[in-house]
């Protein structure tokens, strides 16, 4: 019998707080959950849900309890080695914030090759401008001579080159352009399909988040209110009764009385 | 690829990395060669580097260091252009002579000062709680010794001569550019790319040589530009006091020194140098506010 | 019964001039207003933003706003001195803006500004603008109007303070209010709550709404009307109902570029960018 490799992200009963002086604030409270290989899992949250800080405790950004973060069965704590690091990488929102202003395109993904000691970095350069559609042409470009998506392309690029498994995603389109979006979205999936990668999405846009991903974990003030696979709640079977009216309002403006193309409470 | 950059796309692509970062510094200071003053500070500052290197073109030979005592406190005229001092040397030659004394002390001061308040200054901005404390306090100490005094101080210890006076100036002018560094750092240290770079697996060091410490360059350079003519005033007046370059030296702080008994009747022994000074810290001053108007447009 | 239209638009055209050429930020735009709401949806550039701002003559010099036609409840507004815009911005057209940690002053309290606004365009003493300060902050559904009066704009949650902007731009009693982005900073779940406010004020106040944002779900779901605008030019005009049935093109690539949750799709259709477009 052959035995199910372990799930890529478990997360079990994390807590994060944080403290300044004698005040404290609990961003994410006894959150368990878990995400196979392979699987693209969504977190969908208002502002203050803790869903960013759950991606960023991940990641080592932030500090989590010891065992509650295991990555491919492994327990990780917020000291994390260098081939940790190669496991996974973090796209961030900002596209204006995530590239360093003063760094050429092709230094920024030279960075990470550069640290992991890894030789023959320009034809990996060349091959992750490929891989994220961009021209060779914007090689040794500065940040600010590129458009939103071009530096969210790039962002992607530098997140891949070291070819992680686990790729996190903090809203990487909410500050793009809806076209742009699309066009981000499409090379997310893309990506994914050929590298077989095990994806974390983050995003307050249930539309977006239920587009790319399979299952879909919704937080409300830093607990875990429910996970349900896609099909689920694209028929509004959602069992707790915030997701609920998350969905509903999620669906557009409905005028008191009037009902909207699909209810999701006619179920 | 479908969307649009904003502009600069439409140039050709630089071919290199030099290539990019020297088109950036070109791009970055067009809007400072637009600004007169600031051009004619940097017309300044290039004459005094012409001078302190094509000196002894510029004298036609004649010697800043010899003596002639016939010619004693010799008004301007064809023979000496600015006249000459007590000893009878020619001032235009000393004060041509002086540029190198004035540029190797801006220029050793320069070096030593802007490093080390980058590395404290980051340091501290990055590594916070006790690094930060500890960092900050010397910083405070050193900030609170006047500069002059401390200056007289060192040269006691040390002696007189020119390379104390630049360790005295250094010792006293790097802490502004180490809060400087701080303050920066502070700010740019939460931002999503150095989230990266540690992701990444970059070690701390490695992140404050490449990614920190290069953007707080453009505001220690303007603070820098604009503190020369403090630099200079203070290697003046420690020259004035007998405690930067000896004779037979001809350093212009000292020059006003020498000819200040014969100030009103030899005007030109003690006004020439002066008048040389002044002019130096003006033309660092204007390049200094052509900068601070081109990188930071906040503050102006 | 039909009505003068509110807001007649004809060829409104926006113009920078800077170091690097010159830039039509808005391209002979127009259209007409009347006691509806409309909705103009369009991306970063489009010049949405511009066109709510030149109604107001919010747009400074050197920037030049010029139209064949500017009326609003027929007066000409292309002339119009700086004092007549004055005595018209808060008092017949007012605009609510995206964040209102930017959008308010944060040194005053909310009452405050609501009592300013008010005694710049009524002659009315101290306790009668209070008076209407709270009554407005209560048309906006705060259930604590005499604390939030008292709150200076950092203590109040988002969909709060964007409430409390709205009071302060309706206690004038506009004609026409322009909502700039109004819920693109709120939470989904608040948003509704504050376009329901939004619905409720103008629907009893019989005003004019234009209501501008890049997201098309919330536009065609609260609005009458929609404009569509692509680099600076009005690309489609239709009832917000009727818009699945677009004509141009960028308006039918637009809807199927967004990801809908009733509409699963393994790819998102791309927007390819006809230069025609720009023409």
């Amino acid at each position: 019998m052959s035995q199910t490799p372990p799930p890529e992200v478990e997360v079990a009963g994390l807590d994060v707080v944080f403290a300044s002086g004698r005040r404290s604030v609990t961003a994410v409270r006894d959150l368990s959950f878990e995400v196979a290989r392979g699987e693209a899992f969504g977190i969908v949250g208002e502002s203050g849900s803790g869903k960013s800080t759950v991606l960023k405790a991940i990641a080592g950004l932030v500090p989590a309890p010891a065992g509650a973060i295991r990555i491919g069965g492994r327990s990780l704590g917020p000291k994390r080695s260098a081939a940790d690091r190669k496991l996974m990488q973090f796209v961030f929102q900002d596209p204006y914030g995530s590239l360093h202003p003063r760094h050429t395109v092709e230094q920024t993904l030279q960075e990470p090759l550069a640290i992991h000691r890894i030789a023959k970095g320009d034809s990996l350069i060349s091959q992750a401008l490929r891989d994220v559609g961009l021209s060779d042409a914007l090689r040794y470009r500065f940040p600010h001579e590129l458009s939103g998506g071009q530096r969210q392309r790039v962002a992607i690029a530098r997140a891949l080159i070291l070819s992680p498994s686990l790729l996190l995603l903090d809203e990487p389109t909410s500050a793009l352009d809806v076209s742009v979006q699309a066009e981000i979205l499409n090379l997310l999936a893309r990506l994914r399909r050929e590298r077989s990668l095990t994806l974390l999405f983050v995003s307050h846009d249930l539309a977006v988040v239920a587009h790319l991903c399979e299952r879909i974990a919704i937080m409300r003030h830093g607990e875990l209110r429910e996970v349900l696979p896609v099909e689920r709640l694209r028929r509004g079977e959602t069992s707790d009764a915030y997701s609920r009216e998350l969905l509903r309002a999620s669906l557009g403006f409905a005028r008191a009385g009037e009902s909207l193309a699909f209810s999701p409470e006619t179920r | 690829m479908s969307d649009l950059a904003p502009g600069a796309i439409f140039d050709a692509a630089p071919r290199s990395r030099g290539e990019a970062r020297i088109r950036d510094i070109r791009r970055a200071l067009r809007p400072l060669m637009r600004n007169r003053l600031a051009v004619f500070g940097l017309v300044i500052v290039a004459l005094l580097a012409a001078m302190a290197i094509f000196a002894p073109w510029l004298t036609f030979g004649v010697s800043p260091i010899a003596q002639d005592l016939s010619q004693r406190l010799q008004p301007p005229s064809g023979a000496h252009w600015f006249g000459a001092d007590e000893l009878g040397r020619d001032i235009y030659a000393r004060t041509v002579y002086g540029a190198r004394v004035t540029l190797a002390i801006v220029a050793l001061v320069s070096v030593i000062v802007a490093p080390v308040g980058l590395a404290i200054g980051c340091s501290a901005g990055y590594g916070g709680g006790i690094v930060d404390s500890v960092l900050m306090r010397i910083t405070d100490i050193f900030l609170a010794f006047p500069k002059l005094v401390l200056a007289l101080a060192f040269a006691a210890a040390l002696g007189p001569g020119i390379e104390n006076a630049v360790i005295a100036i250094a010792l006293t002018s790097w802490p502004p550019y180490a809060r400087l560094a701080r303050a920066e750092t502070v700010t740019i240290a939460r931002s999503d790319f150095i989230a990266a770079a540690i992701l990444q697996g970059a070690s701390t060091s490695r992140i404050l040589f490449r990614h920190i410490a290069p953007l707080c360059f453009s505001s220690v350079m303007v603070r820098l530009t604009l503190d020369m003519a403090g630099i200079i005033l203070t290697a003046a007046g420690l020259g004035f006091l007998g405690l930067g370059a000896q004779p037979p030296t001809a350093e212009w702080g000292a020059m006003v020194a020498a000819g200040r008994d014969a100030i009103f009747d030899q005007w030109w022994v003690s006004t020439i140098p002066g008048l040389a000074i002044f002019v130096v810290s003006l033309g660092f001053n204007l390049i200094g506010d052509g900068l601070r108007d081109v990188f930071d447009p906040r503050s102006s | 019964m039909s009505e003068a239209p509110l807001l007649e638009v004809e060829g409104l055209d926006v113009l920078y001039r800077g170091r690097g050429g010159e830039h039509r930020a808005v391209r002979d735009v127009s259209f007409t207003l009347g006691r509806e709401r409309l909705g103009i949806v369009g991306e970063s550039g489009s010049g949405k933003s511009t066109t709510g701002r030149a109604l107001l003559g919010l747009i400074p010099p050197p920037a030049i706003v010029t139209a064949r036609q500017l009326k609003f409840q027929g007066q000409d507004l292309t002339q119009l001195s700086p004092r007549a815009w004055q005595a018209l911005r808060g008092r017949r057209m007012s605009m609510v803006m995206q964040d209102p940690r930017y959008s308010l002053n944060p040194v005053l309290t909310i009452g405050r500004q609501i009592m300013e606004t008010y005694r710049l365009h009524h002659r009315a003493g101290a306790a009668e603008a209070k008076r209407r300060a709270l009554e407005m902050l209560e048309a906006v559904r705060i259930r604590d109007p005499e604390t939030v009066f008292a709150q200076y704009p950092h203590q109040l949650s988002g969909g709060m303070g964007q409430r409390a902007m709205i009071a302060m731009m309706l206690v004038g009693e506009p004609d026409l209010l322009v909502a700039d982005e109004p819920t693109s900073a709120l939470d989904v779940t608040v948003q509704n709550d504050v376009l329901r406010i939004l619905d409720d004020l103008v629907t009893r106040r019989g005003m004019g709404l234009i209501f501008i944002s890049h997201n098309l779900t919330v536009v065609s779901s609260f609005c009458d009307r929609v404009l569509v605008m692509y680099g600076g030019r009005v690309v489609e005009q239709c009832d917000a109902k009727a818009l699945h049935e677009a004509r141009h093109p960028y308006t039918r690539a637009l809807i199927a570029a967004a990801p809908d949750l009733q509409r699963p799709r393994a790819e998102l259709a791309v927007v390819h960018r006809d230069p025609a477009w720009l023409a």
